[in-house]
């Protein structure tokens, strides 16, 4: 693990400004920040595990638990609010039995929102693993996850 | 390609582009904006590619993937240079119909042209659609003509002509003067005026300075930086450049959000395009002047939008606001003195260049000039960003741009300024919009977001959904605002749910105004804007709540109840079959009936009905 976080660093010269890329890289790479990646990237850039743990907790995107195999979010942007968003969300929980922000027990599906995607128009959305499902309805939910 | 060296040099390069495009062969554009690629545009440009080898049309028509056009409700949207013929909702099926008909033998196809829902016409181009007919899109226009990776497309369409005259006609303090007396001011919410920005920067003791793009739009229903960095990002480069040179600068950051993938994209991608043809890096033009820009990826923290903050996480920090003063202009980035503007007003900055500030500044109000683009989204017809005049009204974006709101329903206000704005109730929808305006009226600008809403969504709802967002991205820093959101939220919760008591409305307000006194960022001071506004306009609905325990807009879950109405039903069993609960029974072809007890207030049945039988209330 240490050499590929070492290409990463390498990869922005070391420079200490990059470390919220540095981390999004490793999430790319990891699907999750792992603790010994956090405290390479300590050493290596000479910052404080500390500091490093509070960037990582700080921003959204990041995660310290692996996630599952398919990644599901519900946009939870104004516009999809405004068309229901948060019945969907309650749908998408019931039918996959976990909460926003939980993995399912066979580590298949990841659920989470987010604030925004920009594709208002198509709202309410869920996004599985990059793909957008536009004018999201609980049938519709039904047979995304059959 | 060798580097250019001079404006000259720039000149000669426009021309053989130009000369070398033949104008009047066919253009399909196809809009490339994260909207349209949700519909699957992407496919739509492989399958135009593939019918025109396949038909071995190379030389008669041409195809060019684009940025955003705005109407991002009907897409894919297809616009056919040179007439500009506006097809939408373009499906793969549609291609071979469409080079046989339009491009071969001039024919339109009917049903992919837009027909206004009330009048039933039909429009051809793209200018006579009602939704682009009372824009202005002098930012946003080219977005539609160029391909976002070609900066010969944007040379084409006369870039970084603004920059050669800048650079080799005029001194850096001219430039100040020219864009003071343009009027511009900051897209990004603020509204502060960006030449006396650039001013005190470039005055400001310090040394190396910098300078930022703010491509952090984190405001939920708002999305016009994105398609602007993504569908014409070199207008963005080219007016950051120029700032650069005003304030002598030689170091830019683009701070873009990561969950914007297709902006980053082509942001790097414009970048490496300009440093190839010498427009950036050492020695731009053969001006002596250097400058270099990087990319750097925030990770989705909404407070990082804030100039200070959005500092820190450049920094390689978490971001956390600081006390201003002093202002980034004299101490920001390290330190140093640093220019801070939003994408949007970084695209402003050629036009004025270009055009000159006593044109620029015919346009739009006595306080806000030019040109704002909107993301009008929500309960409306016509979704998709508006590019339009400073002053025009709520009105005319919403009923004549925007086309009204669906299945003809009420209007009953319009949200601007995302989750720190406020909302605005029917009374004031001949309100001239600008930047002071919204504030006197109890909202803001912000970046632009205006969500339109009807009678069933609910204010209260409204209110508790902002301040949860903002609860959840408040970074902690000063008190009245991580404490009092958490509280206001709770209160607003108790409400929702049927909890809510005599003087919470009041309590509310009190709260409020300890967070405007009591923080230091902009966050913390506009996040009661949700909770004001609705409660200055909207209070009925808050006391409905509060002493009657309804929720006018059958939208709280605790308040209200599915019933059905048997006058109506037919008995289909459509909803018996949806319900997750097992609360509804009934025989076919007779009326059904729920199971208060049981009803778990999924909305399933209400879905799935086709004859409106079920109730809210």
């Amino acid at each position: 693990m240490n050499e590929k976080v070492d290409a990463i660093i390498e990869k922005y010269k070391g420079d200490k400004g990059f470390l919220v890329s540095i981390l999004q890289d490793i999430q790319s790479e990891y699907n999750h920040l792992p603790k010994e990646a956090l405290c390479h990237v300590s050493e290596n850039l000479g910052i404080p595990v500390s500091k490093v743990y509070s960037v990582a907790t700080f921003y959204r995107a990041f995660t310290l638990k692996p996630r599952g195999d398919h990644l599901v979010y519900v946009c939870l942007g104004t516009a999809c609010h405004v068309r229901g968003a948060s019945r969907i969300l309650e749908g998408i929980e019931r039918k996959l039995k976990i909460k926003a922000g939980e993995t399912t027990g066979d580590t298949k599906y990841t659920l989470g929102t987010v604030n925004c995607l920009g594709a208002c128009a198509l709202g309410p959305i869920v996004v599985v693993d990059q793909e957008y499902h536009g004018q999201m309805n609980l049938s519709k939910v039904d047979k995304l996850f059959g | 390609m060798e580097k250019l060296k001079s404006a000259e040099q720039l000149e000669s390069l426009r021309k053989e582009i130009n000369k070398k495009r033949d104008r009047n062969l066919p253009c399909i554009t196809v809009c490339g904006g994260t909207g349209c690629h949700a519909y699957g545009c992407q496919k739509v440009v492989e399958g135009f590619k593939k019918e025109i080898e396949k038909q071995k049309l190379e030389n008669s028509v041409n195809v060019r993937p684009t940025g955003c056009h705005g109407f991002c409700e009907r897409g894919p949207l297809v616009v056919i240079y040179p007439k500009g013929i506006f097809y939408q909702q373009v499906k793969v099926e549609d291609i071979p119909e469409i080079l046989e008909k339009t491009i071969m033998k001039a024919e339109l196809i009917e049903r992919l042209l837009y027909q206004d829902p009330t009048t039933k016409e039909r429009s051809i181009y793209e200018e006579e659609v009602p939704f682009y007919k009372k824009q202005m899109r002098l930012i946003f226009g080219n977005n539609g003509k160029i391909d976002p990776c070609s900066i010969e497309d944007y040379i084409a369409v006369g870039g970084y002509a603004a920059l050669s005259k800048a650079f080799f006609s005029m001194k850096p303090q001219e430039i100040i003067g020219e864009v003071k007396k343009s009027g511009l001011r900051g897209r990004g919410g603020g509204g502060f005026p960006t030449g006396e920005k650039w001013e005190s920067c470039r005055k400001a003791e310090g040394s190396p300075k910098y300078l930022i793009c703010n491509a952090d739009e984190g405001d939920p229903g708002a999305y016009m930086d994105r398609s602007l960095l993504e569908g014409n990002p070199h207008s963005v480069l080219e007016g950051m450049i120029i700032g650069a040179f005003t304030i002598g600068c030689h170091d830019g950051y683009i701070y873009v959000r990561n969950e914007y993938p297709l902006a980053v994209k082509n942001a790097i991608v414009a970048i490496e395009q300009a440093e190839q043809y010498g427009l950036l890096g050492k020695n731009i033009l053969g001006s002596g002047f250097d400058f270099s820009i990087k990319i750097n990826r925030g990770g989705g923290a909404f407070v990082c939008g804030e100039e200070t903050a959005l500092i820190k996480s450049i920094e390689g920090d978490w971001g956390e606001p600081r006390q201003r003063p002093p202002y980034p202009a004299e101490s920001g980035l390290w330190w140093k003195p640093t220019v801070i503007n939003n994408v949007e007003t970084w695209a402003n900055v050629p036009l004025i260049m270009n055009k000159g500030a006593d044109w620029y500044s015919s346009i739009g109000t006595e306080g806000s000039k030019g040109t704002k683009i909107f993301s009008l989204v929500g309960k409306i017809n016509n979704t998709g960003l508006v590019e339009v005049p400073m002053g025009i009204t709520f009105r005319e974006i919403i009923y004549e741009i925007g086309g009204g709101i669906p299945k003809n329903r009420k209007f009953k206000g319009v949200q601007t300024g995302g989750p720190s704005g406020g909302c605005l109730p029917e009374s004031l929808l001949d309100l001239p919009i600008d930047f002071d305006a919204l504030i006197e009226a109890g909202s803001m600008m912000g970046s632009g977001g205006m969500i339109v809403m009807d009678d069933r969504t609910c204010m209260v709802d409204m209110a508790r959904y902002f301040l949860a967002f903002l609860e959840e991205e408040s970074c902690g820093k000063c008190t009245p605002c991580r404490e009092g959101l958490k509280k206001m939220r709770a209160i607003l919760e108790a409400i929702c749910g049927g909890r809510g008591k005599k003087g919470d409305i009041e309590l509310l307000e009190r709260i409020s105004q300890i967070l405007i006194d009591g923080s230091i960022c902009g966050l913390g001071k506009t996040a009661p804007n949700p909770v004001l506004t609705t409660i200055k306009y909207f209070r009925d609905e808050y006391e409905t709540h509060i002493n009657e325990n309804k929720c006018p807009a059958a939208v709280c879950k605790d308040l209200i109840f599915y019933d059905i109405n048997a006058k109506v039903c037919t008995g289909c069993g459509a909803c018996r079959r949806v319900c997750l609960s097992e609360a509804i029974t009934g025989e076919l072809k007779q009326p059904h009936a729920i199971n208060l007890k049981k009803c778990i207030k999924c909305g399933a049945c209400y879905e799935a009905c086709k004859f409106e039988a079920i109730v809210v209330s």
